[in-house]
């Protein structure tokens, strides 16, 4: 990784915060732009993804599924990465940086509690105090991932602002760290937020694509034609996207939420059904209304429940070079079963987006990589409520 | 220089305050704009815009306000980045201002390097755009930011989001001092300043004290238009007061 660390894509990113953080992030901008030419954080983080989050995660030939779909379909196995989901290669990374730049408290915000249990992992391990925002109808639907939290050492501080989930769980940790910055560093859980945090994230998710394209290259000798993830924030999706970006012949798709249907109000398609604007320090796609006033999003996947994206999304959407489509809560809660069946995997809720999208557009020209972000276990309570009643 | 939230409690009651603020012989309206996402702003003035948004208020509720009082005290807006991006952009926001006689406007999310847009679209329409200047700013930063200022230098007292604090930061004579010396236009102080004897102590170090928090409070408390003017009235006579004293 060398060149510099970017602020803007195309017109968006950028750093629209109060001017009281733009000495951190000029801070963190420095720090990572030494820290990924190091060798030995480079030697650090490569130990922490073999023995601690237990990388390579395999690429899966899912035959039953593939039966199903038309075409050959692999599965970026990230469920299987520590802690179950993408979201601790990022929060380990992260960590790290924060244990290099000698601070000693991390906050974070978390929706499904993934981000969250990621960050309280990474601070136990090394021993760093951690703080965790949650909008309270997130911890009501995500309970498991709180007690995990708490069993790993964290503070889980409850947000009882707007509709109670991942938008005011950002926004209380920005606010946060815009009163605690000299001592604290927020880990933020997506490829969101003011520079360098897009590119930072997307650099520490990576993995997921550098490991993909090269286990794919060895097994099938070609590469795929298409890869598709799921797009909340964006980060599993820029993650696995990143090293396809120069393969022209590679098809990138991200599937956000449709929630109740775009056509209604209930839906969490900042790309799809969004308007440009600021949100949580970046400019980029965001559900507002006319007047500049953000919107709640929904999803019946709280990772997706989120109103903005990551900037480079953006871009990559007005390019060409990906395209975004959506997928409903319906459609997602039977995917959900349907991989669960065909293959012994439950998904995270997140994920069946994706799977979702595929059972509806198979027959590829060649194969695809599906990235499978995360486990569904944390879900169960929330799917047996949503399809009993 | 008394802040206020447009539209709070309710849009009559914010028209009552800002005739107070007016009649109290306030020298300069800070206007809020109730924004959705204000990540500069504490628990104090967050919620006022959400009872704001809930009661109705708009862009429209806030150049109102401003137009009302406008002739008779100069009147600043506070408007996050997304609200003059959206709508037309800051050209648009920049007329709608001017022509409602605002004196300029205050961007809390765009710090120097993300505002040229921003800032020559307010230009072009005559406003003043006032920067915002932290502890955590660096020197030479502080220096681009005071030359680049105009109407003038919103020093943020403490490192932190708006909302009233029972103490003020040691350093801030210093910094204020600090940014007087680079300056061209006058320095005020805003964040935290919650009570006469704290603005007392700022208005003996910088040209403006800013009151914020402590005035929505006021204004959430009293219950009705009438009550709301009276309580923040009486709070700026007595800041009035101890300033003078
Ligand atoms: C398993 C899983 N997948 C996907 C997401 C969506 O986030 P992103 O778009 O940043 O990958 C989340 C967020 O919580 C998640 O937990």
């Amino acid at each position: 990784m060398t060149g510099t660390v970017e602020e803007r894509f195309g017109p968006y990113g950028g750093r629209y915060v109060p001017e009281t953080l733009i000495a951190a992030l000029d801070e963190l901008t420095a720090a990572w732009a030494e820290a990924r030419e190091d060798e030995e954080f480079r030697n650090q983080l490569g130990s922490l993804h073999r023995d601690f989050i237990g990388r390579p995660t395999p690429l899966y030939p899912a035959e039953r599924l593939s039966e199903r779909v038309g075409n050959t379909v692999y599965l970026k196995r990230e469920d299987l990465a520590h802690t179950g989901a993408h979201k601790i290669n990022n929060a380990i990374g992260q960590a790290l940086l924060t244990q290099r730049m000698g601070k000693p408290r991390v906050i974070a915000e978390t929706g499904a509690g993934q981000h969250g249990v990621a960050t309280a992992t990474a601070c136990a391990l090394f021993g760093l105090e951690c703080v965790v925002y949650m909008g309270t109808e997130d911890i009501r639907r995500q309970a498991p991932n709180v007690e995990r939290m708490r069993l790993l050492g964290a503070e889980v501080a409850p947000v009882d602002a707007g509709a109670r989930t991942l938008k005011e769980a950002v926004s209380a940790a920005i606010r946060d760290w815009v009163a605690n910055v000299e001592t604290t560093h927020y880990v933020i859980g997506s490829a969101v937020g003011p520079a360098p945090f897009p590119a930072l994230v997307r650099d520490l998710q990576r993995v997921i694509g550098d490991e993909a394209r090269e286990q794919a290259l060895a097994t099938e000798g070609a590469l795929p034609a298409r890869v598709i993830a799921c797009v909340g924030g964006g980060s599993n999706s820029i993650g696995i996207f990143t090293p396809f970006i120069e393969d022209a012949g590679v098809e990138l798709i991200g599937i956000e939420a449709a929630g109740e249907g775009l056509d209604t109000d209930r839906h969490g398609a900042s790309l799809g059904a969004g308007r440009t604007g600021v949100l949580h320090g970046s400019l980029s796609s965001v559900i507002a209304d006319a007047e500049g006033q953000i919107l709640e999003a929904h999803s019946v996947s709280a990772g997706l429940d989120y109103p903005g994206v990551g900037p480079e999304h953006a871009h990559l959407r007005d390019t060409g070079r990906a395209t975004y489509t959506a997928v409903t809560d319906v459609a997602a809660l039977a995917a959900f079963a349907e991989l669960s069946r065909l293959e012994g995997i439950i998904p995270a809720l997140e994920s069946a987006h994706a799977i979702a999208w595929l059972l509806e557009n198979g027959g590829s020209s060649g194969y695809d990589i599906l990235c499978l972000s995360g486990r569904g276990d944390k879900d169960l309570a929330e799917v047996l409520e949503k399809t009993s009643g | 220089m008394p802040y206020m939230m447009a539209g709070f409690p309710d849009p009559d009651s914010s028209l009552a305050i800002a005739e107070a603020y007016a009649a109290s012989g306030a020298d300069l309206i800070e206007l809020g704009i109730p924004f959705s996402d204000p990540l500069a702003d504490g628990p104090t003035i967050h919620a006022a815009a959400t009872t704001a948004l809930a009661a109705g208020a708009t862009m429209d509720t806030a150049m109102q306000v401003c137009e009302a009082v406008a002739n008779r005290v100069p009147v600043v807006l506070m408007v996050y980045a997304n609200m003059v991006l959206a709508n037309g952009g800051p050209a648009e926001f920049a007329a709608r201002a001017a022509a409602a006689g605002a004196a300029g406007a205050i961007v809390p999310d765009l710090p120097l390097g993300e505002d040229g847009e921003v800032r020559n679209g307010l230009s072009d329409a005559g406003l003043a755009r006032v920067p915002l200047l932290a502890p955590t700013t660096p020197g030479e930063r502080r220096g681009q930011i005071c030359a680049g200022a105009q109407g003038f230098v919103y020093v943020v007292s403490t490192v932190g989001t708006t909302g009233e604090r029972a103490q003020l930061p040691a350093g801030l004579t210093d910094l204020v001092a600090a940014v007087k010396a680079e300056a061209e236009v006058p320095v005020a102080v805003g964040f935290g300043i919650g009570t006469p004897e704290q603005a007392a102590h700022v208005g003996g170090i910088a040209d403006g004290v800013i009151i914020g928090s402590r005035l929505v409070r006021a204004a959430g408390e009293a219950g009705s238009a009438e009550a709301a003017a009276a309580a923040v009235g009486a709070f700026l006579n007595e800041t009035r007061v101890a300033l003078a004293g």
